[in-house]
């Protein structure tokens, strides 16, 4: 319950904290804590210096880009989400009341919640199926990368130490676009066995014409599934296809198994709830 | 004038406790904080089973803040008590491996205490315990019952072969066999009552201070049992004379039972505070720590067999458990599994022939102790799945074989034949009151229950199963009757008075002061209640105390309902001589005889001459000043009573639960509660309907979602609340209750008792329901929890699919 | 580990503490400014026990640094309400029997008051998602939801009736 002793210093710009981390080995930011505190109270993490980045101004915001795309800062709470124009996404209607629960939502941030790379952290998911993009800042600059190969591992993410996540960008809602999450979760942690975030883009005739599908909970990392997409993709979104396509979710990944899911089970419920955000998602679409 | 006061027995009346609660002036056990008070960490066993080769405690001696370490070795305490041993009738005595303060030579399950730091802050107590260096000797563990008894399993106690506590046995053995030989149709079963963690929201606490200037200690305790407990500390535990213990139980966040016992960190405390020259000592556990500190529930095996008729009349039960009772024994361990459970097996039927035969078992597991309940839900869940198997196995409606099997309501009281509720000194407990049609029929019609196969249609149109359960329970409440228990044959040999003192002061006010122990029940509102009724005092004019063992009279504490029968009998007495002797005053005062004083609430009146009267608060005003007192009559108004209950009293109802499993993922989920309560007369209906509806969402969760899950090697896998799921708001429904009155003739009020009664039906009514929703894929019986990958796989299984119920490789 | 010197409001007064940097906001309000209406259920952040509003928004105060909170506006339970002028929640809480060993209450009634401020008129079924970080061993939930639901419908009153003294 106690956190083992650290320092602690409140950054007051970016370029502060990019300092401390190129500085300090030890150093680890915190924003809204809601993934890091739980873990330093049981000493399963124990930062020697805390960089608190929570009150930067520039880190803040949600803004509508040039190309219609939204900027979500990082510091941006599930909460604030929630109360901005990202709520146009259904996928992000979906997938925000399911992580956690009302206080963790009003104090835990997007940015927080992609650098800690939880293997079963909910909003990845829609991150992935929505071909979101990750801005990153260094001492050296600013860079984008997809959210698509970001999740490396178990709590590894492709965020150098002295980087930090600036903004998480999502794609302009569109007319022919349907998204949904589905997930089952595990009932102490509340966090997902299985988690599937679904984009869908239908065109004349039914016909899909792109998709994205984000995986969590399933494996150390939370992916997106290209063999569903590729299966989806060209097809009219039959049951059956949406089955045939849904049954590839896992591929030859190394599933997680615990007390609540072994592999098999896990695996079976990737599956089941792939074709339920599928079918939500051709349902908004169309 | 008129000084009637409004008479609030019976009424739903809003709890005087709730103000400081809901404002957050509560002062629980963390809440205080006394002058120049330390802090204690304790140091936990890593290991299920291990010696310990040596501890070096010399760094964390040295670390910041740190004002002294201990290991077992230095503390001389005895071991704790345990109190409540089962054997006596198979000759087989109960074995006695209980903890020490701290473990001294070896340790038997992962959360053991070996060390414990007291340092200036929680925060550097903390930090040494990471500095102490335990040479660790791994041994084998085991912790599954049955593998524990086999040859071959890892010895816990040199002095208890194949890990056996006792084995004990209860009714008519003869006669059962009979019954199965006779029986047209028998049905077998094997079931598991899975462990559970109690886990009040507050978790335990203690402050140990030791006054080096009187040689006396005090201990403020979450606890359910303050008088017990200076009692156990003093004379068996510490050697202390009692009257240099005072024991506090301050306000106590939950219990269910887990706060019953002599833990270990008591004695604990009190050794560090005067080993630190009287500097008080707090403790306080961690959520994750309580799991291997505080006792955990149930984690019996039971094999079931039932001889009946072809109509469904069940004619003989055999019952044969075995009950795993952790490393080391706790406080009334053994008691738990037979005189609780055993005892009423035959539950609200009248089966002729039952013979239970118990095993107590000792694993490399967090020792066992009562949890909400303590044996009755078990012994529940063993008739009422009986029941459906028998129902299930002939064809018949549950609610059907149910009704052929119920005692009549000419069977009171009710004499169990097979001599399941006799002690072995002959003495002999009766079910005491019953009619259990009508609350069967009651809850029937409110579930609508004739139209159940078109819900079922219906819900199957949505893809999902719907399934109905049953559960026709009874409950034993207000242990117990001293002559029974203390000769039972379990060799408890101890009595359960309870007591209660009332003072109606100078100024008319009233304190009563109280042997029993709320913890979240509202003691302090309904024995008001039933003052204000006894004396005619308002309410407001009576303040309950409790929990303090200096200035309130012995009590056995509050567990099984006791409060409700034993402590009201107290209350009630105490009121009657307070009366009497108000009486007495009222005639002197009155220039009467005694026997023409005549009482009307607050009033003492000579009969025929109305205007002669005086009020309780006039006589307590003469009676306290006293300078004009009859020849013989001391002064005040202040008088002490003891009851001790005739029988216990047995509430009794139908629940049903109505789930629905989505069979794609086997996730369950509960739509529907009805349940329809006995519980006799009420002193307050909202305060019972709230122990209902908690104990019903504490019995649903052992059926749907809690469960301790060890790992072969000991490791307790469910080992925090991010693995132990306790019931939340979203995943319940409003339930919808109502009630039959049966008085219970044992207690004068006629209430029963109503702390268990919710958690006893609920987990076999739910249990019934997802079995019955699995039932049209062949599925006869799954063990709880019905988690969604335990029911996906026989979904899988039964359906011809490759899922284990296991869900894979975990 | 050298402490940091706070001030943040908590209450409606300004209050000031050293903490060390790993003080928890909880540990803070109950040690150092000795508001023990809020309490701690669990080390895992599971529990809601320990609700608070920060800057009017529910958090766990076992998942903030006291440090985290420094300059912010915290609302206790004691800063909800005191006995004779209890919150509608205090007061429906106390009516419906929405309590029993209380040890839960004061961070259900912090994380209901946050519903409140955002939804006025809450089915059952937002009643039971907005409190599902909220722990309760004791009530089963029923009369927890049956006081939300209450003290919302008085909240309404109160705001849909011209100010009187009533």
């Amino acid at each position: 319950m106690i956190p083992a002793a650290f320092d602690y210093t409140r950054a007051t710009s970016v370029e502060e904290a990019l300092g401390i981390l190129a500085s300090d080995e030890g150093a680890k930011l915190i924003a809204g804590g809601q993934s890091l505190l739980p873990l330093m109270k049981l000493r399963l993490a124990q930062p020697a210096r805390l960089v608190d980045i929570g009150r930067l101004p520039e880190l803040r915001g949600v803004s509508k880009l040039d190309d219609g795309r939204l900027s979500v800062g990082a510091l941006t709470t599930y909460a604030e989400l929630m109360d901005s124009p990202a709520v146009h996404l259904a996928v992000i209607r979906d997938v925000v009341p399911a992580i956690a629960d009302v206080q963790v939502r009003n104090r835990g941030t997007i940015g927080g919640a992609v650098a800690h790379a939880d293997p079963a952290a909910d909003l990845p998911a829609a991150l992935l199926a929505l071909d979101a993009e990750l801005v990153i800042q260094s001492s050296s600059g600013t860079r984008s990368v997809k959210a698509d190969g970001f999740f490396q591992g178990p709590f590894a993410t492709g965020l150098a130490h002295d980087e930090i996540l600036a903004a998480v960008i999502l794609p302009a809602p569109r007319g022919d676009a349907g998204s949904a999450y589905a997930s089952i979760q595990q009932r102490a942690s509340g966090y997902p066995i299985a988690g599937v975030a679904a984009v869908v883009f239908v065109g004349a005739g039914g016909l899909v014409e792109g998709a994205g599908i984000g995986v969590t909970g399933v494996s150390d990392h939370p992916y997106r599934a290209h063999e569903v997409e590729d299966a989806l993709v060209g097809t009219t979104g039959t049951a059956d296809a949406v089955a045939a396509a849904a049954a590839l979710v896992v591929g030859d990944r190394e599933v997680s198994a615990d007390i609540h899911a072994g592999r098999e089970y896990r695996a079976a419920m990737a599956v089941v709830h792939a074709r339920r955000a599928i079918e939500a998602a051709l349902a908004r679409a169309r | 004038m008129t000084t009637m006061t409004t008479d609030v027995l019976g009424a739903p009346v809003r709890r005087v406790e709730d103000p400081r609660f809901i404002t957050g002036h509560g002062r629980y056990l963390d809440d205080i904080k006394l002058p120049a008070m330390t802090h204690m960490a304790i140091l936990r066993s890593p290991y299920a089973h291990a010696k310990i080769r040596s501890i070096d405690t010399s760094a964390a001696k040295a670390a910041p803040g740190v004002v002294a370490v201990f290991t077992g070795a230095d503390i001389a305490y005895n071991p704790l008590p345990m109190a409540w041993p089962a054997g006596g009738a198979s000759g087989i005595q109960n074995n006695v491996n209980t903890p020490r303060a701290l473990a001294t030579d070896d340790v038997k399950w992962t959360g053991e205490g070996v060390a414990a730091v007291v340092a200036e802050t929680a925060a550097q107590a903390q930090d040494a315990l990471e500095l102490i260096d335990v040479d660790w000797e791994p041994l084998p563990a085991v912790t599954d019952a049955e593998k524990a008894i086999a040859d071959g399993a890892p010895q816990l106690h040199e002095n208890a072969p194949n890990n056996r506590v006792f084995d004990w046995q209860v009714g008519d053995k003869e006669a059962t066999d009979a019954a199965f030989a006779n029986a047209a149709v028998t049905v077998h079963q094997r079931l598991v009552n899975h462990r559970l963690i109690p886990n009040p929201m507050e978790v335990r606490g203690d402050i140990g201070w030791y006054n080096p200037g009187t040689d006396e200690y005090t201990i403020w305790m979450s606890s359910q049992t303050p008088h017990i407990q200076r009692l156990l500390l003093a004379a068996f535990v510490m050697g202390v004379p009692e009257q240099k213990i005072r024991c506090i139980s301050p306000d106590v966040g939950g219990a269910f039972g887990s706060k019953i016992f002599c833990y270990a960190d008591m004695a604990l405390v009190l050794h560090a505070s005067k080993a630190i020259g009287g500097r008080p000592v707090k403790w306080v556990e961690e959520r994750r720590e309580s799991y291997g500190s505080t006792i955990h529930g149930r984690d019996h095996i039971t094999y079931v067999d039932v001889a009946a008729t072809k109509d469904g009349m069940v004619k003989g039960l055999r019952v044969k458990t075995l009950a795993n009772l952790g490393g080391r024994l706790s406080t009334i361990g053994p008691g738990i599994p037979t005189t609780l459970y055993g005892r009423i097996l035959s539950g609200p039927y009248k089966i002729p022939a039952v013979h239970c035969e118990v095993t107590g078992v000792y694993t490399n597991t967090t020792f066992v102790d009562a949890y909400r309940g303590a044996g009755r839900p078990e012994a529940t869940y063993v008739v009422e799945r009986a029941m459906d198997l028998v129902a299930d196995e002939l064809g018949i409606d549950p609610a059907e074989v149910r009704r052929r099997n119920f005692l009549p309501p000419d069977s009171f009281p009710y004499d169990n034949p097979s001599g399941l509720l006799t002690a072995v000194n002959g003495s002999k407990l009766y079910i005491d009151s019953g009619n259990y049609e009508p609350a069967m029929d009651k809850a029937l019609a409110m579930a609508g229950y004739a139209d159940i196969a078109a819900k079922k249609a219906e819900a199957k149109s949505r893809g999902k199963l719907l399934g109905v359960g049953l559960s026709t329970y009874i409950e034993v409440c207000g242990v117990a009757p001293s002559k029974w228990i203390g000769a039972v044959g379990e060799g408890w040999g101890a009595a359960m008075w309870e007591s209660s003192n009332i003072k109606v002061h100078l100024t008319g006010k009233v304190v009563v002061t109280m042997g029993t122990q709320p913890q979240g029940q509202g003691h302090e509102t309904t024995y008001a209640q039933i003052i204000s009724h006894e004396l005619g005092i308002p309410m407001e004019d009576i303040v309950v105390q409790h929990s303090d063992t200096q200035g309130t009279p012995f009590g056995y504490g509050s567990y099984g309902s006791r409060t409700s029968n034993v402590g009201t009998g107290a209350a009630l007495k105490a009121a009657a001589k307070i009366r009497e002797k108000a009486r007495r005053y009222a005639a002197h005062m009155l220039e009467a005889n005694v026997e023409d004083i005549e009482v009307e609430g607050a009033e003492y009146r000579v009969k025929g001459s109305p205007d002669k009267k005086k009020t309780i608060q006039e006589i307590a005003f003469a009676l306290d000043l006293a300078f004009d007192t009859p020849e013989g009559m001391e002064p005040y108004l202040d008088e002490t009573a003891y009851h001790d209950t005739p029988n216990c009293t047995f509430p009794f109802g139908t629940h049903v639960a109505f789930v629905e499993i989505d069979q794609e993922t086997g996730n369950v989920e509960l739509v529907r509660y009805v349940a329809v309560d006995d519980v006799g007369k009420k002193i307050n209906p909202m305060i019972v309907d709230g122990q209902l509806h908690g104990g019903i969402a504490q019995g649903i969760g052992q059926a749907l979602w809690e469960e301790a899950v060890y790992g072969d090697d000991g490791q307790l896998l469910s080992g925090s609340l991010l693995d132990y799921a306790l019931p939340r708001a979203e995943w319940l429904p409003s339930f919808e209750l109502d009630e039959t009155v049966t008085p219970s003739p044992v207690n004068p009020l006629g209430v029963k008792g109503v702390g268990e009664a919710g958690c006893i039906a609920s987990t076999a009514a739910v249990a019934n329901a997802v079995i019955d929703a699995l039932s049209p894929l062949g599925i006869r019986h799954l063990d709880m929890p019905f988690t969604a990958q335990k029911v996906w796989g026989a979904i899988q299984a039964a359906s011809g699919g490759s899922g284990s119920a296991k869900g894979g490789e975990a | 580990m050298a402490e940091l010197h706070i001030a943040l409001e908590v209450n409606g007064e300004q209050r000031e503490a050293d903490v060390e940097p790993r003080t928890l906001l909880v540990s803070m309000l109950r040690e150092d400014l000795e508001l023990t209406g809020t309490h701690v259920g669990c080390d895992t952040s599971q529990c809601g026990a320990c609700t608070v509003l920060v800057d009017g928004h529910a958090v766990k105060s076992c998942t903030m640094l006291a440090v985290q909170a420094e300059h912010t506006a915290v609302t206790t339970i004691e800063g909800l309400g005191q006995p004779g002028s209890l919150h509608p929640l205090q007061q429906a809480f106390w009516d419906k029997h929405g309590l029993q060993c209380g040890f839960c209450t004061p961070g259900m009634i912090m994380a209901a008051a946050d519903l409140m401020a955002h939804n006025p008129e809450p089915t059952d079924t937002e009643i039971r998602h907005a409190i599902a970080g909220n722990i309760c061993r004791c009530t089963g939930y029923h009369n927890i939801v049956a006081a939300v639901r209450e003290a919302a419908s008085v909240m309404r009153e109160g705001a849909a009736a011209p100010a009187t003294n009533a």
